[in-house]
C-alpha cells in the first residue's frame, strides 16, 4: 500500500524525520518496500495557462501555444502533447530549468519555430510512471505561482508491504494508530460528526443473509453537481496512493477507503429498483460489472441484488446497471461489512483483484461502516454539494464479531521472549494499542479493540508487546541443549562421499526441475506418469519425473549448443512414482557423460567415452560400499537405452540401478548428436553397505597362471569369471580378464578370452603341482560349462 | 747407470716428478676410459709405480723400508687422485644425462580434471554442517504433500489469505507440491516427539516464474522445541548461523512480520558494515496451534522455527545476481563453484 507522508502526518506527527519514520514503520512490521520523494527538484516549475493554441506549420503532431506564465509576456511554446487545449492550466518549465530526469531546458527552434520552454507531463516531473499528455491542472490553479506550492510538494510516498494479518492497517488511520502506539505521538480523533440531514429519502435494505452481511450502512444523497471536479488536495493524495482522478463521487469513496480502511460503493439512486438484498449468488446467475465484463457467479459468492437481480459482487466490484455516470446527481452510498470468511479467495476465483477485495479479504473494522458513510457524505457535500438523507445502518448483532478478552500472563511473556518487561511497560504498550486491561492474578484480562480482530490468543498479545517494545531489545541467548551422541552408521554410504567421488571423477553437479514434459517422461521411462499437475507453469513442466535423465539430457543438449564438447554431469535428487493416491519418492543418483574421456591435453590422444568408462564410474561409487563384489551388471532392455549397451545393476537379486548408452534416436530427439552415456542409481538401495570384516592375509607367495580359452561370443565375461573362481575356490584369490580377441584364427561367433588367475594358500607355499591341478580344474569346468577350447 | 744415483735423494725427486706427471694426466683424463688408462699406466701390473715396487729388491736392506713406504705413499696418492677424478667424471656424466631428462614443468599435468558441486547444493551442505556441528539433526519429508501437512497443521486453514500468497501447485484430488519445508516440522514432531532440534533442507515449489522467482527452489527449515526455548535463543542461533555461513561479523535486524505458523514472527535482515539491509529469512516462535496439531502441549513446551531460502544465501555468498542461473545448468557458470 502506498501512503503519502503528508497524509500520515495529518493523523499522527511524531518527532521523526522522513527516514526515521520509514525505519519505524519497518520495525513495526510494515516494511517500507520503497520510499519515493515526489516533487523534488521541480521548484522552478510554475503554473502557466495556454492562452492561444494552433497547429505547427511544419509538423502535424506539434502545436504552437501562446503561454502565460505570469511573467507578463506571452511566450511561444511548441508542444507535442495530444491533450493541449486553449485555456488549459499546466506546469511550465522555462529555459534554464533542469527537470528531475536531467533534461535542462533551452530556448530552441523546433522545426523552425522558437520554443521558450516546455509544458510538462507527470512523467517529466517525476510525478508518475505514465502519462498520456501534459498535466491538466484545475482552473483555479494560480498562474505564475510555483507548482510545488499548489500541489503541496515535495512529499514522500511510502510503499508499505503489509502482512496479511493486519487488515486494519490498510489505511492511513490504521498505520497512524500503530505509529502513535510506538512513538507516543497523539493520534487525530477519527470520529466524524454526523452530516446535517436535509432530505428524508432512504433506500430500503434487507439483510436476508445476515451471516454474509451482518452490517450494511447506507445513505441517499440528492442533488450533487455532476459537473463538479475533485479539489487538487484530494486528487493529489489519491495520485500519491496510486489512484487516478475520476469523478468526485468515485474519488471520495476511494479517498475514504484509503483514509479509514472501509471500502464504499456509490449507486446511481435513480437506477436502483426496489429493495437491496445482499445474499449468496445462485448457480447460473450473471452480472455485468463496472468494467463491462459479464461474470457468471459461483454459489459461494456474496452479491448485492435489487428487484432487477444482481447489481454487484459484494466487496469486489459494483455492477454496470446501477453505476454512477457523469450525469448522476442522486446517489446511494453503501458501506457494508463483508466477513473475511465470505471474501477469502472469491476475487481470485474470478481472476479479479481490487482495492476493496484486498481489504475485505484481510478484514475491515466491523464497527467502521457508519463512520465511513459520514466521512464520505461530509466530503461530498463540501465538494459537489447536494443534500443528505438519514444514515441508515442495518445490523444483525448476532452475526457481528465480538471482541473476546484474552488472558495474558506476565510470566509467559518473559518465557516466550527471553526478556523481562516490567508490568507497567506491558500495560502501557497494550493501552496505547487501544486494548482494555483488567488485572487478574499473574497478569491481565485484555480486550482488544474491534479493529484488532487479529488478536485471538495470548501469543498474539505477546507479539504486540514485543513489537512495540522493540524486537531489538530482546537479547541473544544461546540455548542449552541436551545432545546425546548419535551413531555414525556404516550400513549406508554417506551421500557426501558419493558426491565427493563423482566430483573427483570430473562430474559437475546440476539441479534440474522435478517436473518435466509428459512425453519426455514417457520416452525415457516407458511409463505414463499419473502425477500430473493441475496448474503447471507450462506443458514442459507438467508431470513429476520418474527419472532424472530427461532433465539432464536437456541440460546436456543446452550445453552442447553452447559449444561444450565434453559433458560430465550428475544430479542427486528425487524421482516420483505411483499414483495420485499412493506415490513414492525415490532419492536417485544419476550421471551423464559425453565427449572425450579426458579433457583435451598434450601427450594423450583424445578418446571418446564408451560404456566401460561410465561403468567404471558406477563401479567406483558402488566400490565405496563393503561387499561391492556382489554387484552384477546384467544385459537388459530399456526404453531410453540403445539395445546391447544397457545393463541393470543388480545386487543380491535387487536392481539397484541402470547404466547404458542413450538410445541414439532419443538423443536426436533431444537435439543431441553425439554418443551419450547415462546411469541412474536408487540411492537407498545402492548405498547399502556393511561394516568391513577383516580376513587373514596370506604370508605365502602367490602364483600367477594365465590361460586363453575360446568360447561362444554370447558367453559373458561375468559368467566366465564366476565359473573360473568357483572351480577351486579355496585356492583362487583373483580372476581377471586381460584380453578379448575376435577375428583371424578364431571361428566367427566365438571369441578368445585371456584369463589371469592368482592362486594362493593361507597356510603353505603352493607348489607347481598344486597350481597345475587347479588349472586343470578350471579348464575342465570351462569345457563342461561353455564348451571352451583351450588355446595354446 | 748409477744405481745409487737412482735411489737416495734424487730417487725421491724422481718419484715426486712421476706423481706430478700422473696427477696432470689424471686431470687431463676427459672420461672414465681415459682415466682408467692412466690408472693402468701407473698402477697396473705393468705400471710405472708397480715396476718401482718390483725393483726395490735391488736396494739395500737398510734403504728398502723407507723406499717401500715412499712408493706405497705415492700409490695411495695416485689412487686418491684417480678416485676423486672418477667421482667428478661420474657426476658430470650423470649431470649430462639428467639434463637431457629435464621436462617443461609448466606443462599441465595429465589425466582427468576435477568436477564440482552446484552452488545451491554447496550452500546447502555448508548449512547442514553448521547446524549438525551444533547438534541439530537433519530431516527430510515428501515433496508431494497433502493439504494437512502443508497448510492446515501449520495454522493455515482453508481460505486463509496466506494460501493465496503461496502460489501452490496442485494435483487432481487435492495433494500439492510442498510450498515450504515447514511440513517437515509437523512430521518430525509427530514421529520423534519433543524436545526436538532439527533442520530440514529440501526442494520447495511455487507456481511463480519471473526474473526473481523460479517455480522450484530450496529452503532449510529449522525447528527447536523444548521447555525453555525463547525468542532470545532464536536470535542467538540465527546470528551465529549468519556469521558462520558468511564467515564474517554481521549485524542482524529482526523485524515484526507475519507467518501463520509462528507467533511472534519476524523477518530477518542482515547487513555488513554500513551496507544495505538485506532480507534473508523468516522465523518466529512456533504457534501454539501448530504444537497442538502435532499433539504437543503448548503450555509445557515452547519452540522456535525458521525458514531460510538457500538460493538467496548462495546468491549473497557467491555474488550471483540472477536467480535463474541456478537452474539453467550452464556448465560455464557451474564450473566457477568448484
Amino acid at each position: 500500500m502506498k501512503i503519502a507522508e503528508s497524509w500520515l502526518r495529518e493523523w499522527v506527527n511524531p518527532d521523526l524525520d522522513t527516514d526515521a519514520l520509514a525505519h519505524q514503520l519497518t520495525m513495526l512490521g510494515h516494511e517500507v518496500d520503497s520510499l519515493d520523494l515526489e516533487g523534488a527538484g521541480i521548484g522552478d516549475v510554475v503554473i502557466a495557462e495556454v492562452v492561444e493554441f494552433g497547429k505547427h506549420p511544419d509538423a502535424d503532431r506539434l502545436s504552437v501555444c501562446k503561454v502565460n506564465d505570469g511573467s507578463g509576456d506571452l511566450l511561444d511554446v511548441v508542444c507535442g502533447a495530444p491533450n493541449v487545449f486553449k485555456g488549459m492550466k499546466s506546469p511550465f518549465a522555462k529555459p534554464g530549468v533542469t527537470l528531475p530526469n536531467g533534461l535542462k531546458l533551452r530556448k530552441a527552434k523546433i522545426r523552425g519555430v522558437v520554443s521558450n520552454g516546455m509544458l510538462c507531463s507527470a512523467v517529466e516531473l517525476g510525478l508518475g510512471d505514465e502519462s498520456d499528455g501534459i498535466i491538466s491542472l484545475p482552473q483555479d490553479a494560480p498562474v505564475g505561482s510555483q507548482l510545488v506550492d499548489f500541489l503541496d510538494l515535495p512529499d514522500a510516498v511510502f510503499d508499505l508491504d503489509l502482512t496479511p494479518n493486519r487488515g486494519d492497517c490498510f489505511s492511513v488511520l490504521g498505520i497512524a494508530r500503530d505509529v502513535a502506539a510506538l512513538t507516543g505521538a497523539a493520534l487525530k480523533d477519527p470520529s466524524v460528526e454526523g452530516a446535517t440531514v436535509g432530505i428524508d429519502d432512504t433506500q430500503a435494505v434487507e439483510l436476508v443473509d445476515p451471516a454474509g452481511c451482518p452490517r450494511f450502512a447506507g445513505r441517499v444523497i440528492r442533488g450533487i453537481d455532476p459537473a463538479a471536479r475533485s479539489p487538487v488536495w484530494l486528487t493529489e493524495r489519491l495520485r500519491r496512493a496510486g489512484l487516478r482522478e475520476i469523478s468526485p463521487v468515485v474519488d471520495i469513496t476511494n479517498y475514504v477507503m484509503l483514509e479509514l480502511g472501509q471500502p464504499l460503493h456509490a449507486y446511481d439512486f435513480g437506477l436502483l429498483q426496489g429493495r437491496i438484498r445482499p445474499r449468496l449468488a445462485k448457480v447460473g446467475e450473471k452480472v455485468t460489472l463496472l468494467d463491462e465484463q459479464e461474470v457468471e457467479l459461483n454459489s459461494d459468492t456474496l452479491i448485492i441484488t435489487d428487484d432487477s437481480g444482481p447489481i454487484g459482487i459484494a466487496g469486489i466490484m459494483g455492477g454496470l446497471s446501477t453505476a454512477v455516470s457523469d450525469t448522476t446527481s442522486d446517489i446511494f452510498l453503501e458501506a457494508a461489512y463483508w466477513p473475511q470468511d465470505f471474501m477469502a479467495g472469491r476475487a481470485r476465483a474470478y481472476g479479479m483483484h481490487t482495492d476493496a477485495s484486498l481489504r475485505f479479504e484481510r478484514g475491515v473494522d466491523p464497527e467502521g461502516q457508519g463512520r465511513a458513510v459520514e466521512r464520505a457524505t461530509q466530503l461530498l457535500l463540501e465538494i459537489a454539494g447536494g443534500k443528505a438523507g438519514p444514515l441508515v445502518v442495518e445490523s444483525s448483532k448476532k452475526h457481528l464479531p465480538v471482541s473476546k478478552s484474552i488472558v495474558l500472563r506476565s510470566g509467559r511473556i518473559s518465557r516466550l521472549l527471553g526478556l523481562e518487561i516490567a508490568d507497567d511497560e506491558i500495560t502501557n504498550i497494550l493501552q496505547r494499542l487501544e486494548m482494555t486491561m483488567e488485572s487478574v492474578d499473574g497478569g491481565w484480562k485484555v480486550t482488544p479493540p474491534g479493529h484488532r480482530f487479529d488478536m485471538e490468543i495470548e501469543a498474539d498479545l505477546i507479539e504486540e508487546v514485543a513489537r512495540i517494545h522493540g524486537y531489538d531489545s530482546i537479547p541473544e541467548v544461546t540455548e542449552i541443549s541436551q545432545a546425546p551422541l548419535a551413531t555414525v552408521t556404516e550400513t549406508t554410504i554417506d551421500l557426501e562421499q558419493v558426491i565427493a567421488t563423482l566430483i573427483a571423477r570430473d562430474y559437475q553437479e546440476v539441479i534440474t526441475y522435478s517436473f518435466i514434459d509428459a512425453d519426455a517422461n514417457k520416452a525415457f521411462t516407458g511409463c505414463v506418469s499419473e502425477l500430473v499437475l493441475s496448474n503447471p507453469i507450462s506443458s514442459e513442466m507438467s508431470v513429476m519425473r520418474a527419472s532424472l535423465w530427461p532433465g539432464m539430457v536437456a541440460a546436456a543438449a543446452a550445453n552442447s549448443a553452447r559449444q561444450q564438447e565434453r559433458i560430465r554431469m550428475f544430479e542427486v535428487s528425487k524421482s516420483f512414482h505411483g499414483t495420485l493416491d499412493e506415490h513414492t519418492e525415490v532419492l536417485r543418483i544419476a550421471g551423464l557423460v559425453s565427449g572425450a574421456v579426458l579433457p583435451e591435453q598434450w601427450g594423450s590422444k583424445p578418446e571418446s567415452v564408451d560404456f566401460f568408462d561410465i561403468k567404471a564410474d558406477v563401479e567406483a561409487l558402488l566400490g565405496l560400499a563393503s561387499a561391492s563384489d556382489d554387484v552384477d551388471f546384467v544385459a537388459t532392455e530399456h526404453p531410453a537405452l540403445q539395445p546391447g549397451q544397457a545393463a541393470e545393476i543388480v545386487r543380491n537379486d535387487v536392481v539397484i540401478g541402470i547404466v547404458g548408452k542413450l538410445h541414439p534416436q532419443l538423443a536426436k530427439q533431444n537435439d543431441f548428436k553425439r554418443a551419450l552415456y547415462v546411469f541412474e542409481l536408487d540411492a537407498e538401495k545402492a548405498l547399502a553397505s556393511v561394516a568391513p570384516s577383516a580376513s587373514t592375509i596370506s604370508k605365502f607367495p602367490a602364483i600367477r597362471r594365465d590361460i586363453a580359452v575360446v568360447v561362444d561370443d554370447k558367453v559373458s565375461a561375468d559368467e566366465l569369471v564366476k565359473a573360473v573362481a568357483s572351480s577351486s575356490p579355496e585356492l583362487i584369490r583373483d580372476v581377471r580378464i586381460f584380453d578379448i580377441y575376435k577375428g583371424e584364427g578364431i571361428e566367427a561367433g566365438r571369441k578368445s578370452v585371456a584369463i589371469g588367475l592368482i592362486l594362493q594358500e593361507t597356510s603353505r607355499t603352493l607348489t607347481d603341482d598344486d597350481a597345475d591341478a587347479a588349472m586343470a580344474a578350471v579348464v575342465s569346468k570351462l569345457e563342461d560349462k561353455f564348451a571352451a577350447e583351450l588355446r595354446d | 747407470m748409477d744405481c745409487r744415483a737412482r735411489f737416495g735423494v734424487t730417487y725421491m725427486q724422481a718419484l715426486s716428478g712421476l706423481i706430478d706427471q700422473a696427477a696432470s694426466e689424471i686431470d687431463a683424463a676427459s672420461d672414465l676410459a681415459a682415466l682408467d688408462a692412466v690408472r693402468v699406466s701407473y698402477l697396473g701390473k705393468k705400471g710405472e709405480l708397480t715396476a718401482r715396487l718390483k725393483s726395490m729388491s735391488q736396494l739395500s736392506a737398510k734403504d728398502r723400508p723407507a723406499a717401500g713406504q715412499e712408493i706405497n705413499k705415492a700409490k695411495q696418492t695416485l689412487q686418491g687422485l684417480i678416485n676423486t677424478r672418477r667421482d667428478g667424471l661420474e657426476a658430470a656424466a650423470l649431470a649430462v644425462k639428467l639434463a637431457a631428462d629435464a621436462v617443461d614443468v609448466s606443462l599441465p599435468g595429465r589425466g582427468n580434471s576435477i568436477g564440482g558441486r552446484h552452488p545451491v547444493s554447496r550452500a546447502q551442505a555448508r548449512i547442514e554442517r553448521i547446524f549438525t556441528n551444533a547438534g541439530f539433526g537433519v530431516r527430510s519429508g515428501p515433496e508431494i504433500e497433502d493439504d494437512f501437512h502443508n497448510f492446515t497443521a501449520l495454522n493455515i486453514p482453508e481460505n486463509h489469505p496466506a494460501r493465496a500468497m503461496h502460489d501452490t501447485f496442485y494435483f487432481p484430488g487435492g495433494n500439492l507440491l510442498r510450498t515450504h519445508t515447514s511440513p517437515v516440522q509437523i512430521r518430525s514432531i509427530v514421529t520423534e516427539g519433543v524436545p526436538i532440534r532439527i533442520i530440514a533442507p529440501g526442494r520447495v515449489y511455487r507456481c511463480d516464474s519471473d526474473q526473481t522467482h523460479t517455480p522450484m527452489f530450496h529452503q532449510v527449515e529449522g525447528l527447536v522445541i523444548g521447555e525453555e526455548i525463547s525468542f532470545a535463543n532464536l536470535k542467538a542461533v540465527l546470528h551465529q548461523f549468519v556469521e558462520a555461513f558468511f564467515e564474517r561479523k554481521a549485524e542482524l535486524r529482526f523485524r515484526p512480520s507475519y507467518f501463520p505458523f509462528t507467533e511472534p514472527s519476524a523477518e530477518v535482515d542482515v547487513r555488513w558494515g554500513e551496507g544495505k539491509w538485506l532480507e534473508i529469512l523468516g522465523c518466529g516462535m512456533v504457534h501454539p496451534n501448530v504444537l497442538e496439531s502435532a499433539g504437543i502441549d503448548p503450555e509445557k513446551y515452547t519452540g522456535y522455527a525458521f525458514g531460510i531460502g538457500i538460493e538467496r544465501l548462495a546468491m549473497l555468498r557467491y555474488g550471483v545476481t540472477d536467480l535463474r542461473m541456478f537452474f539453467e545448468n550452464d556448465l560455464r557458470f557451474l564450473r566457477q563453484f568448484r
